[in-house]
């Protein structure tokens, strides 16, 4: 039971990586084109019944236009309906970075459609939500990879050979956790060059967060490798005249390896939220490059707090791939105690 | 708006035969308008904390504001009118040749502490100003060619200006000058302390001036308090004494959207300076308050590249951006490709209008006709560049790349103000433009004071968004920035020399405008300059944003300006309809 609830949340996750992976394809638009003349556009409703009542198979949209006497309020246009269709050419990308195609999943005849809306440039939400996920994600799960990498070297280290050796890391990593990463990377970013390319900043994030996160997964990896050292096979292993590095390997690491991929499950939504929390404050990756933390940022400003209502929509889209990690973290943890 | 204030005198005998008599006739300027009703505190933010309160060192708009409402000038610049009117002095008259100015003071004029103001009051002020160890700001206005003007004093109520050469602005130089009580400043002065006076938490009977109002409290980090002149020298249209408010309140409030918040709570009374989405949210429910556009200000709004002169220890990477940025046609061509109009409608919704020359709309009387304004022309700007040495490049992505005759790829980044959401958006929508001609731009919102550091001090930088709010229509308050010698010359600031030989031409019509005495002249030499200008394009202006105020109903007498102090010019006449409600607050 618990084993297929695991199954299924791996599955819903890949689903859902897939999609973020494939942007091109599934974002109707380019994320970083303006449509100057639809800014703070609501997102369009799809319709199956028009407004005579008749039923379409084809679902569609109908244009948005401002309201007689406003500037920024809009209404649906019941004269102009727009028809999704699918597998349409559109603009070009690459797909995986490599493959050229302009293939899009769906979009519509010769007008821009905003199933999320737009935002103040006019750029489709949607699209930008797609490609925003590909730096966020991939920034979470760089940053949870050279953790884990850090904390399991550092952890095993200080867990199997103790001494000095223990003490030293372990004041390390004591050090690196009261480190205050925020004022470390404003002042990293204070020695950088004035414009930093969105792959220079992109960078800096990951490498600043990877390096300052691995004290807590090392503490973790230290203690299992301590308990594991004490167990009967292992105490054998080192009778029959195994090396330090067999038993590591052998014995030691194996053990931690569902420790590891709990920690993982945790670390990688940590990491997207410290993404967005750097974008939010300007110091991630610089527009026009979309990330989860870039489309959240003009939530600062009151005046679209209060107004565009569909700027939202982000926050509460990243929740089921958060809800996803945290289920694996849990499904993890708990298939792990009954092998136990 | 509109409202003209025509000024009526109470006729009084000239002043002249007793020179030594100190109880004067009261003669007060009687104000046209709506008579309201005494009492009551009227409650405004500000963005900061104002650095001082003293006139002589005051820079930032903070200081100012505050200082407006606590002194006075001799001559004032209606800010609906924007034209002269009376104020310390009643009368003034200039010789045939331009060169001397007679102005009469009022009778019976009290500083705000009750001690009676003559002509010696304004020699003394005008000497401090003058004082080369003072460091007032506005020294240089006072200096023509290297020489000073000179005061004489005829009898305790007249005074002579007299100028080294003409000056085409007339009378109202006069504006802006707060009169300073000698009686309370000298013994520092002499002491060389003048400049230290003046701090917020100066006590209120050490501090005195000649405008509505008077200090009466501060408390760090919250607010600073005026209180009611007794002594002010205007009336209503009744003979009421002004100003009608007991006190005016000014609330620290850091960031414009907090400042929001207190105006819809009702926690304040004014709001200006408004973003035009803030204005908008604003206006959706106007049950308590009314919002007021203003109209097109005085705020001008541009890019610029780095011109400077190349030192030792420019990086090379400048230097060689600088060689595009020195081609007139490469500036040529950035100006044609911006979307002006996009940037009136996404960044100010409307509220504002599109630029081309520094003379914004709020300004009618020295808007040159003649400055053409080009739809925006990718095609013609990439004629200019095609024609500068610059090349295209499609790289395997498709992406085209401009290139310049060495081949390097067209990059910059442009630097901005963070704190400011329209610079910041209008960059953004710049860099967009700007790819579409294959340049790699990157947008670098920095704090304000450290972007101000790198424009005018260490010159690191490629290009700047900045704007620069005039503070009068004569374009002689811009002075600081067109001036080759001027510290807000931003492309390239306090030069020794002028660059190039059309910024010793700016110099020149600048200098030449200054010193003509009749407004078609001056408007001539102008219009040349701004045609040099938009030749050159070492400003490439974008928009000029509306004065966007509000007020809450119960707030009398609203007419916001397009001059600073947009909601506060009147501030003698603005009153509380209902007073009850605002003193229970």
């Amino acid at each position: 039971m618990k084993g297929k609830r695991v199954i299924s949340n791996w599955i819903v996750l890949l689903a859902l990586h897939a999609i973020v992976i494939l942007a091109g394809f599934f974002a109707p638009y380019d994320p970083t084109e303006q449509d100057r003349k639809n800014p703070y556009l609501p997102p369009m409703r799809i319709h199956f019944v028009d407004d005579q009542g008749h039923f379409h198979a084809r679902p569609f949209v109908y244009e948005l236009q401002l309201r007689e006497g406003s500037y920024d309020q809009y209404q649906e246009n019941a004269a102009r309906a727009l028809p999704l269709q699918f597998f349409v050419q559109g603009e070009h990308y690459r797909l995986l970075g490599f493959v050229p195609s302009h293939w899009h999943l769906f979009g519509a005849k010769n007008e821009r459609i905003y199933l999320l809306g737009s935002d103040s440039y006019g750029r489709d939400q949607l699209s930008r939500f797609l490609y925003g996920g590909q730096v966020s994600l991939f920034a979470g799960l760089l940053g949870a990879g050279i953790t884990l990498f850090l904390g399991l070297g550092v952890g095993a280290l200080a867990g199997f050979y103790g001494g000095w050796r223990d003490d030293l890391l372990m004041r390390l990593a004591e050090f690196f956790l009261a480190l205050p990463w925020l004022y470390l990377l404003l002042a990293l970013r204070a020695f950088l060059p004035l414009a930093v390319s969105p792959l220079q900043a992109f960078f800096l994030i990951i490498a600043v967060l990877g390096a300052v996160g691995w004290a807590r997964p090392a503490r973790l990896v230290r203690g299992v490798v301590l308990s594991a050292k004490q167990r009967d096979f292992v105490r054998a292993a080192r009778g029959f005249g195994a090396t330090g590095g067999y038993l590591l390997r052998r014995h030691i690491l194996p053990e931690a390896s569902s420790v590891l991929l709990t920690q993982a499950a945790i670390l990688v939504p940590q990491f997207v939220l410290a993404e967005m929390t750097l974008s939010f404050l300007g110091l991630g990756v610089p527009e026009p490059v979309p990330s989860w933390g870039n489309l959240l940022s003009s939530l600062q400003q009151y005046s679209v707090l209060v107004s565009y209502w569909w700027m939202y929509l982000p926050a509460l889209m990243i929740v089921p791939f958060f809800l996803g990690y945290l289920g694996l973290g849990a499904g993890c943890s708990s298939t792990e105690s009954r092998t136990r | 708006m509109g409202l003209l204030v025509a000024l009526v005198w109470i006729l009084a005998r000239p002043p002249v035969a007793f020179p030594e008599q100190k109880s004067l006739k009261e003669e007060f300027q009687v104000l046209p308008g709506e008579v309201g009703r005494s009492g009551g505190r009227l409650v405004v933010s500000l963005r900061a904390e104002p650095k001082t309160l003293n006139p002589l060192i005051a820079t930032d708009a903070n200081s100012n504001e505050v200082i407006g409402a606590m002194h006075a000038d001799l001559v004032h610049i209606n800010r609906a009118t924007q034209l002269t009117e009376p104020a310390l002095a009643k009368s003034w008259k200039i010789s045939r040749d331009g060169l001397q100015y007679t102005l009469v003071l009022r009778g019976g004029l009290k500083f705000s502490d009750g001690y009676p103001l003559d002509v010696d009051d304004v020699l003394f002020t005008f000497r401090v100003y003058l004082d080369e160890r003072v460091h007032a700001p506005q020294r240089d206005l006072l200096i023509f060619d290297g020489k000073p003007i000179t005061l004489r004093k005829v009898d305790s109520q007249t005074i002579v200006f007299q100028l080294p050469k003409p000056y085409g602005v007339g009378e109202r130089m006069f504006d802006g000058w707060a009169i300073l009580p000698k009686h309370l400043l000298e013994k520092p002065y002499e002491e060389g302390k003048i400049g230290q006076l003046g701090t917020l938490s100066t006590a209120a009977n050490q501090w005195a001036g000649l405008g509505p109002f008077r200090l009466k409290e501060y408390v760090a980090g919250q607010r600073l308090v005026l209180e009611r002149n007794p002594y002010y020298w205007k009336t209503d249209a009744k003979g009421n004494r002004l100003p009608y408010l007991d006190e005016l309140v000014f609330l620290f409030v850091p960031s414009a959207d907090a400042q929001v918040l207190r105006f819809q709570s009702g926690e304040t009374d004014l709001i200006s300076r408004l973003s035009a989405e803030n204005f908008s949210v604003l206006s959706r429910e106007q049950n308590n308050h009314r919002m007021v556009d203003a109209g097109p200000g005085l705020e001008y709004h541009f890019l610029f590249l780095n011109l400077n002169d190349p030192g030792e220890k420019t990086p090379a990477d400048l230097l060689q951006k600088q060689k595009w940025f020195r081609d007139v046609k490469f500036r040529q061509a950035v100006s044609v490709a911006i979307d002006r109009e996009a940037i009136v409608r996404l960044v100010y919704q409307g509220r504002g209008s599109a630029l081309w020359g520094l003379v914004t709309p709020g300004d009618r009387r020295w808007r040159d006709e003649k400055l053409p304004h080009p739809a925006r022309s990718l095609e013609r700007s990439r004629a200019l560049l095609k024609e500068a040495g610059f090349s295209w490049t499609t790289a395997s992505n498709g992406e085209s790349t401009l290139i310049d005759s060495t081949s390097k790829p067209v990059e910059f980044s442009i630097i901005t103000k963070s704190s400011n959401a329209d610079l910041t958006k209008m960059t953004a929508l710049i860099q967009d433009d700007l790819k579409q001609l294959g340049m790699r731009v990157q947008v670098v919102p920095l704090e304000s004071r450290s972007l101000l550091d790198r424009v005018t001090q260490t010159r690191e930088y490629d290009a700047g968004v900045l704007g620069i709010a005039s503070f009068d229509a004569d374009p002689n308050s811009d002075i600081n920035v067109w001036l080759s010698s001027g510290g807000l010359h931003l492309w390239n600031p306090s030069q020794t020399h002028p660059a190039t030989p059309w910024e010793a031409e700016i110099d020149r019509l600048f200098n030449a405008q200054m010193y003509t005495r009749t407004f078609e002249e001056r408007k001539k030499l102008y219009d040349q300059m701004q045609e040099i200008l938009w030749d050159h394009q070492p400003m490439i202006f974008l928009a000029s944003p509306d004065i966007l105020t509000g007020a809450r109903k119960a707030v009398g007498n609203f007419h916001p300006a397009v001059l600073e102090p947009y909601v506060l010019w009147n501030v003698e006449q603005l009153y509380l309809r209902n007073a009850a409600v605002s003193a229970s607050r």
